[in-house]
């Protein structure tokens, strides 16, 4: 029994303590379950799981790819990003034009070129920005291309004058807060206030059937799973520690010889197209993408998320997201109007007595576990010598 | 540079374009200086930290620059490795390279390594990956990416383990380390990149006297080799380790010397050594 403990204990000192390989299979489980349990089985049979669940599952874990992306530059680079909204709203954006060309003449006023709202407006032509976002490829291009963009821009002009902490923050929030603005207003081209909804279909498919509502669900859960995997893999190269370094003492660092501005860039990048790709997959879901995903109290929603889960640890992040997304259905539905209470309490709570969040809990519990195994022998050998 | 000179330099049919030139330099030592510091002034709000500076340092020594609190010694080591800039003078390494006109990453790259007077490692990193983040490598972001030990660096890393003596701590989280093996292990940091000259703000503070003295041996072990630059407090280690002392004293140099030309000196009896009996 001891030896296989020790066994185990090596191993995992060698592979690190990750959560993701188990993690990903109980995901891609679970995935699996729910889908066959909505296809396969009669509506009445206690098995069954409805559309409206599956549709709820996917955006749980649209919000858990935000806070995976978030994980990766707050967790890993110490860098507090309350902007993160911006970027997955861009994505989303981006999912809603081609879905909105999608549409064509079955549109209120069945114009087949312009979508509706520029019919509304008068307006005689698509604007340049629009042109070409009715093929696929070229709208999951700007997915990836117009967060990573901005994020790049945003990112170069700041790191490199050396702006941190909590100014860094701010100057997040106000970017979300000025897109949030300026989407707002009808001459932007995005629909203003009502933003970009009544999708008909994706590549072809009914998006209110069933089978599309699954697939998209089982896409969500595969896109998850890789980025996970993904991001792991990238915190364990060189890259990685270096990343850790610059949290732990980027001064340090930089005397070593890494620039380390340019590490913050390229990872602030990274977690921005993570973030678009979440928004992206979460439009066709959700069915509408409007200006206030922009808002910046969104962005400090997705923070919570990870404080919650315990960050640095990317696993933490997305059952944090999880978790407080599915509280947040059950408390609005019961007392719509506490749940920025309840937030905000768990947030208080969270950071005076779980600063590691739940995986930290986990963590301490297991070690509680392994002493008291620890011990127990050794009670025993004492016991035997008196 | 005109626009029609910026043409002609590109045009130039001798060389190819400048920036396709491989701009690497090697420290040029032909006249056994390593380090140049002329001239150096630097004011805070009106504050001389630094007032006309000269200061040489040969290749291969082993020098201590004391001085009382608010002397300017750590600020000459900011201005050397690029994280101040200084309002004039000149710091050149070796004869041609100009440092300031090179950032922090730049400066590391060539060859000084720098000690913080408080220990700073990486604590979420083992000793081992604090070591290898140190290696003098390829440092952009791709090729670190990519990277990985061969054999001929875990050689390397064994050394220094070795040379700084945390072979039985490679695996240990460098948070967990004692604040004497930290020192160590950012000493070893900087050995890990091969560096031609060392800069040591106060290694030995917070040690205890046997810490001292393994630090002291390190260290005297160092020179010869490479060049060593030694801030520090503690009279007794600075007598243990050091050839050539040099005073500070209100941002500029008071005397040099060895130490026992140091103890006589009347300037620095009166200033530094008179104060504190």
């Amino acid at each position: 029994m001891s030896s296989l403990l020790s066994n185990f204990m090596s191993f995992s000192r060698i592979n690190g303590d990750s959560k993701v390989a188990p993690f990903v299979v109980v995901l891609l489980v679970v995935t699996a379950l729910a889908s066959s349990c909505n296809l396969l089985m009669p509506e009445d049979s206690v098995f069954y799981v409805s559309t409206y669940t599956i549709t709820l599952l996917g955006k749980y874990l649209c919000y858990a790819m935000l806070a995976l992306a978030v994980d990766v530059i707050w967790g890993y680079c110490g860098i507090l990003s309350l902007g993160h909204g911006a970027f997955f709203a861009l994505g989303g954006y981006a999912m809603g034009m081609y879905l909105m060309r999608q549409i064509g003449d079955r549109g209120v006023y069945g114009n087949p070129e312009l979508p509706d709202f520029m019919v509304f407006l008068n307006w005689s032509e698509l604007p340049w920005f629009w042109q070409g976002m009715d093929q696929f490829w070229v709208a999951m291009l700007m997915v990836l291309l117009v967060p990573g963009l901005l994020a790049y821009l945003f990112g170069w002009l700041a790191f490199r004058s050396r702006v941190t902490g909590v100014y860094l923050s701010i100057m997040t929030q106000a970017l979300t807060y000025a897109l949030l603005l300026s989407f707002f207003r009808n001459e932007m081209g995005f629909g203003g206030n009502n933003g970009l909804t009544d999708f008909k279909d994706i590549l072809g498919f009914d998006l209110q059937s069933d089978n599309t509502r699954v697939t998209l669900f089982i896409i969500t859960a595969l896109m998850l799973s890789g980025l996970l995997v993904l991001s792991k893999k990238i915190m364990q190269t060189r890259f990685g520690k270096v990343i850790v370094a610059i949290r732990d003492g980027e001064s340090r660092a930089r005397f070593i010889g890494y620039r380390t501005e340019n590490y913050k860039v390229w990872l602030f990048v990274y977690s921005a197209m993570i973030a678009g790709i979440a928004g992206a997959l979460y439009v066709p879901q959700v069915g509408i993408i409007n200006p206030g995903e922009f808002s910046p109290i969104n962005s400090i929603e997705i923070v919570i998320w990870v404080a919650v889960g315990g960050r640095g640890t990317l696993v933490g992040a997305i059952i944090g997201a999880i978790l407080v997304n599915y509280a947040k259905t059950k408390f609005t539905a019961i007392m719509p109007d506490g749940w920025l209470f309840a937030l905000g309490a768990m947030f208080v709570l969270v950071t005076l007595y779980l600063p590691k969040g739940l995986m930290g809990l986990v963590a301490q519990l297991k070690d509680r576990q392994l002493q008291n195994v620890n011990n127990r022998p050794n009670d025993k050998a004492e016991e035997g010598h008196a | 540079m005109s626009i029609l000179d910026t043409t002609r330099e590109v045009m130039r049919r001798d060389q190819v374009w400048p920036f396709l030139q491989d701009h690497s330099q090697d420290v040029d030592i032909s006249h056994q200086v390593l380090l140049y510091v002329e001239g150096l002034n630097l004011s805070f709000d009106g504050f001389k930290a630094l007032n006309d500076l000269n200061l040489y340092i040969n290749d291969g020594e082993l020098r201590c620059l004391i001085g009382a609190n608010g002397a300017g010694k750590t600020t000459l080591m900011d201005v050397i490795t690029g994280k101040t800039r200084c309002d004039s003078g000149t710091v050149y390494f070796g004869q041609s390279l100009n440092l300031l006109e090179k950032d922090e990453a730049e400066i590391a790259q060539l060859g000084i390594g720098r000690k913080f007077q408080k220990p700073t490692v990486f604590e979420a990193h083992t000793v081992m990956d604090n070591l290898e983040l140190s290696l003098k490598s390829n440092k952009s972001v791709i090729p670190t990416l990519l990277a990985t030990l061969n054999s001929e660096e875990y050689d390397r890393i064994d050394h220094v383990l070795e040379t700084i003596g945390l072979k039985a701590e490679r695996m240990m989280l460098a948070g967990s380390l004692s604040h004497g093996q930290k020192q160590w292990l950012e000493i070893g940091m900087l050995l890990m990149a091969n560096p031609r000259l060392l800069l040591v703000d106060e290694p030995v503070a917070g040690m205890t006297v046997q810490e001292g003295e393994r630090t002291a041996e390190l260290l005297t072990s160092l020179a010869g080799e490479r060049t060593v630059v030694v801030v520090e407090h503690d009279m007794e280690f600075v007598r243990s380790i050091a050839r050539t002392v040099t005073v500070l004293h209100q941002g500029s140099v008071l005397a040099e010397g060895t130490m026992d030309e140091i103890q006589n000196n009347q300037d620095v009896i009166e200033v530094y050594l008179g104060e504190a009996p």
